[in-house]
């Protein structure tokens, strides 16, 4: 008796200090995107270099791509921008394309012009609503978009080279081994 | 130095104070109630928003921010109210998009359970514990605790009249 009056504190005092350890350990800026595994919302949207041309959903179907939200206005863009421009440098076997988000075309421009362009192309959301479709509340936001069209990963916030190296380059491999059973 | 002003110069001061009082006023008011054609529109748009969580500051909802992203919502929510669609489809509509995260009030379900009833579990294992110790302790003799008083004789001070709320 007395000795459990000793331990069964004990053991609840050490299970609470791992509750708090993990806690301390989550950042709630980061919130599990629902969209993992599912479709990628469809989009029709026009290009920012020229924007007469338009990109949607179904004209990647096939292939394995990559989603960026940008936006010229958006301070971690930058911290994040190198880091792209020289993953496309480097291998550049799959595409990266932009989501220019709630920007003016003129200074996305500019911007590109300025610290490179890694992107096969960016394609221009103006009001922010393919945006809310993807579920972006925190620019820069990356996502991997499969062949058959579904989301298997989302960054949220700058791509850091070690997020690169560690969970999006191997994710890439995988996925381009991965052959087409139905693209929807 | 205030009375040495000239008078005008004065009575200057109180409208350009007045002026900013009712500056500051209209730009409170503005928040608070946004430019609505159509008010019951807009308490539809209201009752819905205080739901739905900012992502951006999140612990704020959607209703009480005005960053970027809360105000694109609401004019998302407004737009689906126009087009006739329930609280229900759009609250469904957030959430596929946004995750549970998104709702001030979290659903019950198996991942949320603990947060729902975790307290409820606590306040019953307290009042548990609490009620064993008691029982245990209401069958101990008398002389198994300690004396409630001190047993050497009461102090002079304490032998007067007693404080009031003194034990």
């Amino acid at each position: 008796m007395k000795r459990w009056q000793f331990i069964v504190p004990l053991v609840l005092f050490v299970v609470l200090l791992g509750f708090l350890g993990v806690g301390l350990n989550l950042n709630p800026r980061e919130v599990p995107s629902p969209l993992i595994g599912k479709p990628a919302p469809a989009f029709k949207l026009a290009r920012l270099d020229d924007p007469a041309q338009q990109i949607g959903r179904e004209d990647l179907l096939g292939k394995v791509w990559i989603l960026n939200v940008w936006a010229s206005w958006c301070v971690a863009c930058r911290e994040e921008h190198p880091i792209l421009v020289d993953y496309a440098k480097r291998t550049g076997s799959v595409p990266i394309y932009g989501l220019n988000y709630k920007d003016q075309r003129d200074d996305a421009l500019r911007w590109l012009a300025r610290f490179g362009d890694p992107y096969k192309a960016s394609i221009i959301d103006r009001d922010g609503k393919v945006g809310i479709d993807y579920g972006v509340y925190g620019v820069p936001e990356t996502f991997v978009i499969d062949k058959q069209g579904q989301i298997r990963f989302k960054q949220i916030g700058p791509v850091t080279p070690e997020v690169l190296r560690d969970k999006i380059e191997p994710l890439l491999k995988k996925l381009q081994t991965e052959n087409v059973v139905n693209p929807a | 130095m205030w009375s040495t002003l000239p008078k005008l110069l004065r009575s200057l001061a109180f409208v350009a104070l007045g002026a900013l009082l009712a500056g500051a006023g209209t730009a409170s008011a503005k928040e608070a109630v946004p430019t609505a054609a159509d008010p019951v529109l807009e308490a539809k748009l209201w009752e819905i928003a205080v739901e739905l969580r900012c992502l951006v500051c999140q612990n704020q909802t959607i209703a009480d921010s005005n960053a970027d992203l809360a105000v694109d919502l609401r004019n998302q929510v407004r737009e689906m109210l126009r087009q006739g669609k329930s609280n229900r489809e759009i609250i469904d509509y957030m959430t596929a998009r946004y995750g549970d995260f998104v709702l001030y009030r979290p659903p019950v379900k198996g991942t949320t359970w603990l947060l729902w009833f975790g307290p409820a579990v606590f306040l019953l294992g307290g009042v548990t514990i609490l009620f064993l110790v008691l029982r245990r302790r209401s069958k101990l003799a008398a002389d198994a605790f300690e004396p409630d008083q001190p047993e050497t004789p009461e102090e002079p001070e304490q032998a007067g009249q007693p404080a009031p709320g003194a034990r």
